[in-house]
């Protein structure tokens, strides 16, 4: 892999970071990661559409009329959406339940729209596929990174294993106002330390 | 006292933005004015009760008798996306004026997970129409009540020295921790 | 590319039949896993709470009004328990679903949690081992024991913090059992569970 494909993929982990850069789809990011477990299944699940649908999109981005552009991805990423739903309730069913109504959702994550739009309809079929797995694992990275500090600080327990700590923990870390305040203290650290 | 419950619950208890993080983009993104926010929740909240009504319609005499259920998410995104174009363009033709106040939030709706969300969830929790209705006007309405408040923090903010790296989101996000502990003291209420 | 309204409808048709296509080949392809994968589940279940079986036959029980399903357990034709699928719709989150499993003669052999959307780490105790609901019920006599949480004057222990998650825990052992005195012949019809739930939610105030 040439330099200039590597990049690609290692853009999306800390300079163009999905969540703490972009901060773009913020709803499954603060819903789904009460725990490591669940931050890494969102992730991939989102992971996938994003690849398939900007390999699709940048397959078929010459076919498709200016004006109905985003209606066409929409359906495109939509039944992507549907199939990995299936998938995981075929074969995850306990993940499944877990992300709950977060998976239909991904339809409407801005991050898979917004690279449909930026990268897939103005790149090859191989560098778009790249860009999704690149945005997808800094994504993933970042849910499963929240999802991590949630469970060790909320329930003492990292991955479902328990820490033996779980009494001396403030259990508002798996509450819903614990993920608006991990998210906005891991983007100070980012933006203190990594962000250039 | 069944719809009392609903609204209610939908409005302060399981906020749709502080405790069920929908539409979460929109209010991070334009919530910085008290007035334009107010605007996006009448947008919304508007969006939000017709697509609940057509998307109760097409599950209960479309989707259900012909057994195409997985279809929902596919056909949710695009109902509700030619809804809020059709929205728009009468609007633009109907009355001018509450076009210029809500247009430009209109396309902004589309993606705005909050949306299709509640249509989801609507069908989940096999509600008839009314109480489908009630429900998600409620869920626009604590939409509204939680971008409204928000942007009103925000506007205290902006006065206020924040360190470097707190600036723009992540202290709005720690805002947002705040408000949400707020709300949390109305579990229980239902 | 230009757009010009037959291409724009042409091309959106194409797009929107491939995909429904595609996604209609998914279905069939996992009709059949999702279907084995809730039965597994509810199998699993059954294992759990129940005493050595050769087979089950299932029936639905009517309770308040809502059909309650009832799996009868046999060795030898001669049936050794019963695990009941009970629903209460009032926990915090949404419906709250067990298996609760009786032995014959009306024992609680143990509950497993088949479905919740309780709050992550108060509500979401009660799918702990030996939890305190669990621990309270497990190995009574389901006759002996008054089926509500000690607040409401019953002798099942709440969840810390949770009341409501364990009001409807409560509840839903409650219809099971009165599902299971049908199915095991102990009384013909099923009388009313008290909705204590619904009830005692409404007075507010209460932690979850």
């Amino acid at each position: 892999m040439s330099n200039n494909k590597l990049s690609l993929v290692l853009k999306g982990l800390i300079k163009e970071n999905p969540t703490f850069v972009l901060v773009l789809g913020m709803c499954p990011t603060l819903g789904t990661t009460t725990s490591a477990i669940n931050g890494l299944g969102m992730g991939v699940a989102t992971m996938a559409v994003l690849i398939m649908s900007n390999i699709v999109i940048a397959m078929i981005k010459n076919l498709i009329p200016d004006k109905v552009r985003i209606p066409a991805f929409i359906v495109v990423i939509a039944s992507f959406v549907t199939v990995i739903d299936m998938l995981m309730q075929a074969y995850v069913p306990s993940l499944y339940s877990a992300l709950g109504v977060f998976i239909p959702l991904i339809v409407v994550n801005c991050i898979i729209l917004g690279r449909a739009e930026a990268f897939a309809s103005k790149n090859g079929v191989l560098d778009s596929a790249l860009d999704g797995v690149g945005i997808g694992l800094g994504f993933t990275l970042s849910l499963t990174t929240i999802g991590a500090v949630r469970e060790i600080l909320g329930s003492g327990s990292i991955f479902g294993l328990s820490l033996g700590i779980a009494d001396y923990m403030p259990l508002v870390f798996v509450l819903a106002p614990g993920a608006f305040l991990v998210l906005g203290f891991l983007m100070v650290l980012f933006n203190k330390y990594l962000k250039k | 006292m069944e719809y009392f419950a609903i609204i209610i619950g939908a409005i302060f208890v399981n906020n749709v933005v502080l405790a069920q993080f929908l539409g979460i983009c929109p209010f991070l993104g334009v919530s910085s004015k008290v007035e334009t926010s107010m605007g996006m929740g009448a947008a919304v909240t508007f969006v939000m009760a017709l697509s609940s009504v057509v998307v109760w319609l097409i599950q209960t005499y479309i989707l259900v008798p012909l057994g195409i259920e997985f279809m929902q998410t596919i056909v949710f995104i695009l109902v509700i996306a030619a809804l809020v174009q059709m929205v728009e363009i009468v609007l633009k033709k109907v009355s001018p004026s509450l076009y210029q106040a809500l247009g430009i939030f209109l396309p902004l709706i589309t993606t705005n997970c909050a949306v299709l969300g509640v249509a989801i969830l609507m069908v989940q929790k096999e509600y008839g129409l009314l109480e489908g209705l009630v429900y998600s006007v409620s869920t626009a309405l604590g939409f509204a009540v939680a971008l409204v408040l928000f942007a009103g923090m925000r506007e205290r903010l902006e006065f206020e020295e924040v360190p470097k790296a707190f600036q723009g989101v992540p202290i709005a996000l720690i805002t947002a921790a705040l408000l949400a502990m707020a709300f949390m003291g109305f579990s229980g209420l239902v | 590319m230009e757009s010009s309204l037959k291409n724009m409808v042409l091309v959106l048709f194409t797009i929107t039949l491939l995909s429904s296509a595609a996604v209609g080949g998914v279905y069939m392809l996992t009709e059949e896993p999702i279907a084995q994968a809730k039965v597994a589940a509810v199998n699993d279940a059954l294992k759990q709470v129940l005493p050595e079986y050769e087979a089950t036959t299932s029936q639905d029980i009517e309770v308040n009004a809502l059909p309650v399903k009832v799996h009868t357990a046999t060795v030898a034709d001669k049936a050794v328990g019963y695990a009941v699928e009970s629903t209460s719709k009032n926990g915090f989150g949404g419906a709250v679903r067990l298996m609760v499993g009786f032995d014959a003669e009306g024992t609680i052999l143990n509950i497993n949690v088949l479905e919740q959307k309780e709050t992550p780490g108060l509500g979401t105790k009660m799918t702990d081992e030996g939890n305190v609901l669990l621990a309270s019920l497990k190995g009574k006599d389901a006759a002996q024991v008054k089926m509500t949480v000690k607040k409401d004057g019953g002798d099942i222990d709440a969840l810390t913090a949770a009341t409501i998650s364990s009001r409807a825990y409560a509840e839903a052992v409650a219809i099971a059992y009165e599902a299971y005195k049908v199915a095991s012949g102990k009384q013909a019809t099923a009388g009313d569970v008290a909705t204590g739930a619904t009830k005692q939610a409404e007075k507010g105030g209460e932690n979850e």
